[in-house]
């Protein structure tokens, strides 16, 4: 049984039941589902947390759908991931790193495809579709083959040549459009008129589906102890897990699973090639001037952000900031990640990082601060993007010789800590 | 100039189900209007207080966003298709 009370529309209100809608009829704003919170505080304890599964299912009673067998590979409860190493090279404090590289297909994009291919099976879709920009489209592919439902996915015909062999090898239908993100979005958007059969996942379906990244904000606060961090670094696509983050924060407060009332400064991550919302907020301006992106975080190229305003509206009222980074500083953030931390993230956490490293030399993010980072997206997915950048040291024939000469002489550098029995 | 304009499910209750209308005017704000009056209520659904294009509608002309063009004052040519589509998340 499900804690659903209905879905209600953030701009004017209206409400709906909790049916396959993601628009008001009468505004087209969002649909935001809401709960019963006093039954959800009933029911929900971090003991029966701690007994529930290991994935984004232990919370269940804070997720828009109740199902004993989810579409499920094992999204969430990701590792939280203390980083002294990239604290002290970034002059901050207490810093964790959220690795959302850990998910099944590699991305947070499980947690929202999970809930939502499970909901879209409550109401009865047969066929699971999707806009992508790579990472929802490995997801949606994944769990659909999981589900054994039919999947069509549609993507920007000039993705990494990673995301698309991901998607593909589950054996759904691959649709490659010659054209941005942002065209591929607006024709799944007229599909869902003509084609209302199909659970597109970020379209009709996308109310439920973006539920599912509050869990990153549950998992942080358990992993914590149960307590809110004090800053928390999201990376901005469409703004929907921003929002939903900080909505997380929010609802373990209300069923009373935090101590103290959580103030959680939340700032956004964007690339200088596709940042209509950082713009819009070094403006001090609430319209979010939709742009063509071009930046290689292609997970975050999204030029007219449909969650933009809600994304702006978090950060300016928690206290935080957004800022843009350059696809140089990009790469050189997924170097200094992997370098610090042995953490492999994909262009979109490269973003978060470079951003974290300016907020922190800006004295935004503060060395007093506790400090989560969200890192959602593996590195194999874009290689790409660090092709000629990073490669072999040397390559040599095999012989001791050759090996000396590659490593400067004498064997390269040696560990005298280390006992020698020869 | 005549103009089609493809509806999306949400308003198809004002066209009595019909998910394309043809309509005259020289802009996209013209051809709205004239939507409007051929179907009473679009008006108010898809502009704001200000006469504005509510922030959650998005309007192609013949697949450009018209943000990107001169918005409502965008000149049409005969026989362009115009489409009302939600604003929607994606990733």
């Amino acid at each position: 049984m499900d804690f659903v009370s209905g879905l209600r529309c953030r701009e004017c209100g209206r409400t709906y039941p909790a049916e396959a809608l993601h628009v008001c009829d009468y505004c087209f704003g969002p649909l935001e589902v809401t709960y019963d919170y006093e039954r959800v505080a009933a029911s929900m304890t971090r003991e029966r947390i701690a007994s529930g599964p290991r994935s984004i299912w232990r919370y269940a009673a804070l997720l828009p759908v109740a199902d004993s067998t989810p579409v499920d590979l094992g999204a969430g409860f990701t590792p939280l991931i203390r980083a002294d190493r990239l604290a002290a090279e970034l002059g901050l404090g207490e810093l964790w790193i959220k690795d959302d590289t850990a998910n099944p297909t590699g991305s947070f994009k499980d947690r929202v495809v999970s809930v939502a291919l499970t909901k879209a099976r409550q109401l009865g879709f047969k066929i699971a579709a999707c806009a992508s920009t790579g990472n929802l489209a490995n997801s949606v592919a994944a769990h659909a083959a999981r589900a054994g439902m039919e999947s069509v996915v549609l993507i920007p015909h000039d993705l990494e040549t990673a995301k698309v062999t991901m998607t593909s090898v589950y054996g759904g239908r691959v649709i490659a459009v010659e054209g941005s993100y942002d065209d591929v979005n607006r024709l799944c958007a007229e599909l869902t008129s003509e084609q209302p059969s199909w659970a597109f996942v970020n379209v009709n379906v996308r109310t439920y589906y973006a539920e599912g990244s509050k869990t990153l904000a549950f998992e942080v606060a358990e992993q914590l102890g149960w307590e809110a961090p004090d800053h928390v670094v999201v990376p901005i696509g469409s703004g929907s897990q921003l929002t939903k983050v900080a909505k997380g924060f929010e609802e373990l407060w209300k069923v009373g699973l935090l101590d103290e009332e959580p103030s959680v400064r939340i700032s956004g991550a964007q690339a200088e090639g596709c940042s209509p919302v950082a713009t819009a907020f070094a403006e001090g301006t609430d319209a979010i001037r939709p742009v063509k992106p071009n930046t290689i975080a292609k997970s975050l190229a999204i030029g007219n952000p449909a969650d933009g305003w809600y994304a702006l509206d978090a950060i300016r009222t928690s206290g935080g900031s957004c800022a843009a980074v350059t696809d140089d500083e990009v790469v050189e953030g997924i170097r200094l990640l992997a370098r610090t931390e042995g953490i492999f993230a994909e262009t979109a956490g490269g973003v978060t990082i470079a951003t974290l490293a300016k907020l922190a030399a800006q004295g935004v993010v503060r060395s007093d601060e506790r400090v989560v980072a969200l890192v959602t997206g593996h590195g194999l997915k874009t290689v790409e993007a660090l092709s000629g950048i990073v490669g072999p040291s040397a390559t040599i024939a095999p012989t001791l010789e050759a090996f000396d000469e590659a490593m400067g002489g004498t064997y390269g550098p040696a560990d005298e800590t280390v006992a020698r029995s020869a | 100039m005549s103009i089609k304009v493809r509806i999306p499910t949400q308003l198809r209750t004002l066209t009595g189900g019909i998910g394309e209308v043809t309509v005259e005017g020289s802009t996209v704000g013209e051809a709205l209007k004239a939507l409007d009056t051929a179907h009473e209520g679009f008006a108010e659904r898809i502009f704001d207080e200000q006469g504005s294009l509510r922030r959650f509608v998005n309007v192609f002309l013949a697949d450009e966003d018209v943000r990107f063009l001169d918005g409502l004052s965008t000149p049409v040519t005969d026989g362009q298709t115009l489409s009302i589509v939600p604003a929607v998340a994606g990733g």
